[in-house]
């Protein structure tokens, strides 16, 4: 038992970080994608935390640009969890496959397989048993799939019964799985003979012939998943996140007067008399929610100022941002950091740049710059 | 002594001020807590020498007993209502009542036309009037511009003598930017012309000459106005107050606004329940929330209950409607009874007129474009409709009764 612990404390871990997070704007243009808080955590603090509890003690992050601010925040928050921080810096972007033999000397230095995956993904983590189910069929690579409810909007996998992957296949028109990629994978060193430093997806270039070799195996994720990559499949993840915390019994859910539903409200938020917060709402740290707001699927990041009277539903409020009375936010509006929403405003569907003052309503979905 | 006149029409007029006329009729539609007609009877009662007020139209005396009862005690002034059986026109019922309007031998009456709303110069016109030796009628007139101004009755003036050279109801081209305001003073002697007049029609009439409807049937500016014009019997005091037509719902919330400054001191020595912005009327059985906050331009009537943190600017709430917590209303009109939900919002889109252009009216647009869809404009509750919490009502317009049950943007809710 003790040898099996010790073995699994070796397990390496790479987090696919990638780029700019464009889809995530106008968020990303204040904040590095993996800084972004969800549920008032960091987006990669998730994944961290998560891998360093299955034992992971060396973290590999494969990013496509220089964020100095990120490396040091994350350094830092990382340090208290006990594992170490690598990041592995692309001169180009590389795509899902290339920043694995960008940081083969990491990953070579033992035999133990290690983990890989997509920063966006937010599941219960299954990394022990990911680990277990992968030593138990001693093949080459293992990857996490989840069940949709549309699989021809993805690529779906086909396995056996035993979980050894026959096929994959691009959007399909009549149904054959559906089980789609996870975004969470175990792989043995081995695995790096078959990738090229050279942009390269390790999706189309690298498992479809691990799965034509027998060397590829599937495992069914439990529970919920969602890529939070995009405002509106954040605002989903968000809820699923919350009621898979409420079917834990967390104590991390707020429990108030004014709460309805699965509510997180950090300690150093303010709460105003007569609001309606919840269902699915996130409050971040020193956020006001002045007297009679009214809050919704929404998340509400650090800082932020939710005026008397305010309506909002299905909302990203970035941080330090000010949401006037009488507002009406709806539609996954986002706002970006230090934004202005004046008084008495309506905004559907509005996507606004960080620092903007807004003095009109916003009726139809729309950019404001 | 004077008398004044006031034309109101009856239920078949008006239609554009639907829904807001299916419950009330717009003469008595309640424009800064009064009813339309009221500010021009405030304006006739004011000039001591106006001793009876006529009220004419097709409504049924019932509709109007209650009113003009009303009326007669605030104002101390003879006030009737005569009500006219069959379509007559302007002129026509006019001059079917002249006896009533002759009773007593008033030096001059007062001509209204009920859906204009105006700061009535009422003793100025006279003055006019009564310097103008020759003159039978005196029109008010004010400047619009030129696109605007053929949607009204043009008028081309003397610039020294004043007197009307000319004058064309709603011209198909341009003809002058001075306009009739549907305000007059009128000589008795004006009911010989109108006889004359009166004669042709019926002549015309009964000769079967392409004539149809009533034969006393008469229009007061087609067939009486537009002859005495170049007669040197007709003169126009142009005014720069303000004025404008009450012809469409949206119209309300602009008359509403200018009133509300016009009767600007009515609330003075109360204290406010609320946070006011002003100009507000509010109704003193309106009950409302101290956290609430009402400004400018709104109007709340009789009865009405204002809960916590809700906002209302620029609206009429009418009669026993409710407003709950945290709502908003903007640019609507919320009609009696109705109830908006709480963390609601009911908004409108102002149809005000032009405010780059000097002279610019209210345009009275339809209620759909060309391309069929609905035009911006103010929101309206019908009586007694229920919009559900937290829903947005924009640019809507919803029937009487209706009870919604989400969230409506540019549609009429039958």
């Amino acid at each position: 038992m003790c040898g099996t612990d010790k073995k699994l404390g070796e397990i390496r871990a790479l987090i696919l970080v990638g780029g700019y997070g464009t889809r995530l704007r106008p968020l990303t243009l204040s904040r590095p994608k993996p800084l972004v808080e969800f549920a008032n955590k960091p987006i990669l603090m998730h994944q961290i935390e998560a891998l360093v509890d299955a034992g992971v003690t060396q973290v590999i992050l494969a990013v496509s640009y220089r964020a100095d601010d990120m490396e040091k925040e994350l350094t830092e928050q990382v340090s208290k969890l006990g594992v170490s921080l690598t990041f592995s810096h692309e001169t180009e972007p590389l795509g899902t496959a290339g920043p694995l033999a960008l940081a083969r000397d990491l990953l070579s230095t033992s035999t133990e397989p290690f983990f890989v995956l997509n920063s966006d993904v937010i599941c219960d983590f299954p990394f022990k048993e990911l680990a277990k189910y992968h030593r138990s069929h001693g093949k080459e690579g293992t990857i996490v799939v989840t069940k949709v409810e549309e699989p021809s909007k993805y690529g779906v996998v086909c396995y056996k019964d035993d979980g050894q992957i026959e096929s994959f296949v691009e959007k399909p028109q009549e149904f054959i799985s559906n089980k789609i990629n996870a975004g969470m994978y175990i792989l043995n060193p081995s695995v790096l003979s078959r990738i090229e430093l050279r942009p390269m997806s390790i999706e189309k270039e690298v498992f479809p012939f691990m799965a034509r070799d027998g060397q590829l195996h599937a495992m069914e994720l439990q529970g919920f998943w969602m890529d939070v990559g995009q405002p509106k499949d954040f605002l989903t993840g968000m809820c699923l996140y919350l009621t898979s915390l409420r079917q834990k019994n967390s104590n991390k859910l707020y429990d108030g007067a004014c709460v309805v539903g699965n509510v997180l409200i950090d300690p150093t938020a303010t709460i105003g008399k007569g609001c309606r917060i919840g269902p699915n709402v996130t409050i971040g740290p020193d956020v006001v929610v002045e007297d009679g707001a009214c809050i919704k699927r929404s998340t509400i990041l650090r800082g932020a100022c939710v005026r008397q009277h305010a309506w909002l539903d299905g909302c990203i409020v970035g941080w330090r941002s000010v949401v006037g009375r009488w507002v009406r936010m709806e539609n996954t509006t986002v706002l970006g950091e230090d934004v202005i929403v004046k008084d008495e405003l309506y905004v559907n569907g509005g996507q606004v740049l960080p620092h903007k003052s807004i003095a009109l309503s916003v009726p139809e979905p729309q950019i404001i710059m | 002594m004077l008398k004044a006149v006031i034309l109101i029409g009856g239920p078949q007029k008006g239609t554009r001020f639907r829904p807001l006329s299916l419950d009330t009729p717009k003469p008595l539609f309640p424009i800064a807590g009064l009813p339309l007609i009221q500010h021009h009877i405030a304006a006739c009662a004011k000039l001591e020498e106006c001793k009876e007020i006529l009220i004419i139209g097709s409504y049924t005396t019932n509709t109007m007993a209650q009113f003009v009862s009303d009326m007669q005690k605030e104002y101390h002034v003879i006030i009737r209502y005569l009500q006219e059986f069959a379509p007559l026109g302007t002129g026509g019922c006019l001059y079917h009542f002249r006896d009533q309007i002759r009773a007593g031998n008033p030096s001059a009456f007062f001509l209204l036309n009920g859906d204009v709303c105006a700061d009535f110069p009422l003793k100025e016109l006279w003055a006019f009037h009564a310097e103008k030796s020759e003159g039978l009628v005196t029109i008010m007139g004010t400047e619009a511009t030129r696109q605007q101004s053929v949607h009204y009755g043009c008028m081309v003036r003397d610039p020294a003598s004043k007197a009307v050279n000319h004058y064309v109801e709603k011209p198909n081209s341009y003809v002058s930017t001075l306009i009739n305001c549907g305000v007059y003073v009128c000589s008795l002697q004006v009911f010989h012309t109108m006889a004359e007049a009166f004669e042709k029609k019926q002549n015309g009439f009964y000769s079967g000459n392409g004539q149809s409807g009533h034969p006393g049937y008469m229009s007061w500016e087609q067939d009486v106005l537009a002859p005495l014009a170049g007669t040197n019997k007709l003169y126009a005091m142009q005014v720069t107050n303000w004025w404008s037509q009450v012809k469409t719902a949206g119209s309300a919330i602009y008359a509403n606004r200018h009133y509300l400054e016009l009767n600007r001191g009515r609330l003075d020595g109360r204290t406010a329940p609320c946070q006011i912005l002003p100009d507000v009327f509010l109704h003193p059985t309106a009950v409302v929330d101290s956290t609430a906050v009402i400004g400018p331009n709104v109007s709340i009537g009789a009865g009405v209950t204002i809960k916590a943190g809700v906002r209302i600017k620029e609206s009429i709430v009418l009669n026993n409607a409710t407003i709950n917590e945290h709502a908003l209303v903007m640019y609507s009109v919320v009609g009696q009874e109705a109830v908006v939900g709480e963390w609601s919002r009911v908004e409108g889109i102002p149809s005000d007129p032009d405010p780059n252009k000097p002279f610019a009216k209210m345009d009275n647009t339809p209620l759909f474009n060309t391309d069929g869809r609905l035009n911006p404009s103010i929101t309206i509750l019908g009586a007694g409709v229920v919009v559900p919490a937290e829903t947005i009502l924009l640019n809507s317009i919803v029937l009487p009764h209706k009870h919604l049950s989400r969230s409506f943007k540019h549609e009429i809710i039958l």
